[in-house]
């Protein structure tokens, strides 16, 4: 668990005069799920940016599973997965054509990918559903399947935009003890979501305003340390507009 | 309490896709209550908006507001109510003033006459007030259309879904101003997917499949409850999940962060110290056992399981 997959020290990221990320240092370790939060305009999409290999920072030091993201982004972009609410999969592929393709877009070797998705569709119990489009599933097995997708590469980190928007709870909590279980199998989770119930769940979290960290720590022990009895509470506190 | 809307025997069944949005709904709304239709994606509530503010009519069932039916005198109905859609649906190349402009004019008012209704939010939007709408940000687009449903100095209020995909400071801010709503007397009616949001109102609805699963108060809902649930934290959390789900049917367990919590119907004779010493004997260390307080959340899916 304590191996480190995402280390960043001073890490900053400035556009003309405007800095948007200012000397982020944080830490995230192995199999850990970390939240990352903050209001819009905090420098949440530019830290993400910078993090998975897209966009070259103006200074300061950054590793992600290992690789420098200055030197070695692309070998970044192969050890990592993706998923958000709005967009993972191909509506009008099949679930096994979803998965042929990430894996194949991914490096995954033809014999691989149907080893893997044989194994994928037994443990998941979709033998039903692996032939149908994804546009046809319900939601449910629609987050399912994404999640999967996603990890089908087994990356060392998954990102994770927003994950369960609008889906039920039930729908919602199965999704998340699929989470707990990559996590288990030391694959690193990282979050970021507007919903602050979604970052209860995790076991760690980071809340970004004007650029910089301002609380690091987990959900229970924040709350505990800055007096608030919910997260919203403790969001308002660091995150609200200055007039 | 006065009655704002009555809603009887509602069912919606969309002709061409054959889909049944509502399934038979009847309830009441008081008059300035803040009011939360709280239910997923697909649950039916953007239809009963649009039901609600005479924009369909439905397959069966009838829906009065204030006295006055929607089938028939609708004209009267839009009179005295405000919609806020989910998605954006104001003039997107109108300034903002010319937008709130217009929605006066169309109400037979001005922007002076009821000023005092959109004073505070408002505010927020006079430095913009000759840029676009499509140039706004999402906040400020949301404060527009806050402005334009409340110029004609509505009696109820429908806003679908205002907080979905708004930054969580936005969310906050947006909760203050709808109490502040509620304070002038208007009547509220809110949607939202996310079950933390419930307890802003003073009534909601849990609505799932197109039909209403209950109504009550958030303390009601909560204190009505059926299970404990606990928040256990150990040394080995995937193990004592497994032992708990496996220990008894009428045991639930589920990681929640960095703990697992477990909802145990109440009508199971087991007390807190029996729970403890099976887990102990299965050579987990706890750190940490106590009883929290349910969430709607977890209420909610409890009606879903119960059928």
């Amino acid at each position: 668990m304590d191996k480190i997959v995402i280390k960043t020290e001073n890490l900053t990221k400035r556009f003309g005069a405007f800095t948007a990320v200012k000397d982020l240092s944080f830490e995230v370790h192995r199999g850990e799920i970390f939240g990352f939060l903050g209001a819009n305009g905090a420098g949440k999409t530019t830290a993400i940016r910078m993090l998975i290999g897209l966009l070259r920072p103006t200074s300061g030091f950054a590793t992600v599973a290992g690789f420098d993201v200055y030197k070695e982004p692309e070998k970044i972009k192969k050890n990592i997965g993706y998923m958000s609410q709005k967009f993972s999969l191909y509506e009008d592929l099949t679930v096994l054509e979803n998965l042929k393709f990430f894996g194949g877009i991914y490096g995954l070797k033809s014999e691989a990918i149907k080893i893997k998705s044989a194994e994928l569709v037994e443990k998941l119990g979709m033998k039903n559903i692996a032939k149908k489009l994804i546009k046809e599933l319900p939601i449910g097995w629609r987050q399912k399947v994404a999640f999967s997708v996603a990890v089908f590469h087994n990356p060392a980190i998954v990102f994770l935009d927003e994950p369960t928007g609008g889906v039920d709870p039930i729908v919602r909590r199965q999704f998340w003890d699929m989470i707990y279980e990559a996590s288990e199998s030391y694959i690193t989770i990282f979050v970021t979501t507007h919903y602050l119930d979604e970052a209860e769940y995790c076991n760690r979290i980071s809340i970004m305003d004007e650029g910089t960290i301002k609380a690091l720590g987990n959900p229970s022990e924040l709350k505990k340390n800055f007096n608030v009895d919910s997260m919203n509470d403790l969001f308002y506190l660091i995150a609200r507009k200055k007039i | 309490m006065k009655e704002a809307i009555k809603v009887e025997n509602v069912s919606m069944k969309y002709e061409k896709s054959k889909v049944i949005a509502l399934d038979n709904i009847s309830f009441k709304i008081n008059e300035n209550d803040i009011f939360g239709l709280i239910g997923p994606d697909g649950a039916g509530k953007t239809t009963l908006f649009r039901i609600l503010t005479t924009l369909i009519l439905p397959t069966q069932g009838s829906v009065e507001i204030y006295g006055f039916k929607t089938t028939k005198d609708y004209k009267q109905i839009r009179q005295f109510i405000g919609y806020v859609p989910e998605r954006f649906s104001l003039y997107q190349d109108l300034t903002v003033y010319e937008n709130l402009n217009f929605f006066a004019s169309v109400y037979k008012t001005t922007i002076k006459e009821n000023y005092a209704v959109i004073k505070d939010i408002f505010i927020h939007l006079e430095p913009f007030k000759n840029r676009k709408a499509g140039k706004l940000s999402g906040g400020m687009k949301q404060k527009l259309a806050l402005c334009c449903a409340l110029i004609n100095k509505p009696k109820i209020l429908f806003l679908d879904e205002p907080t979905t995909g708004v930054d969580p400071v936005s969310r906050i801010e947006f909760w203050e101003t709808i109490k502040k709503l509620k304070e002038n007397g208007i009547t509220i009616i809110v949607s939202t997917p996310y079950m933390d949001e419930a307890k802003l109102c003073d009534r909601i609805a849990l609505m799932f499949n197109s039909k209403i699963l209950n109504i009550s108060t958030p303390d009601d809902i909560i204190s009505n409850f059926e299970s404990n649930i606990f928040k256990i934290k150990s040394d080995n959390n995937s193990y004592l999940k497994k032992i708990l789900n496996d220990f008894d049917k009428l045991f639930t367990a589920y990681y929640f962060g960095d703990s697992v919590h477990l909802a145990i119907s109440k009508e199971l004779a087991i007390n807190e110290e029996q729970i403890i010493s099976m887990i102990n004997e299965k050579n987990i260390k706890i750190f940490e056992f106590s009883l929290i307080a349910p969430t709607i959340e977890d209420c909610f899916i409890k009606y879903l399981t119960n059928g």
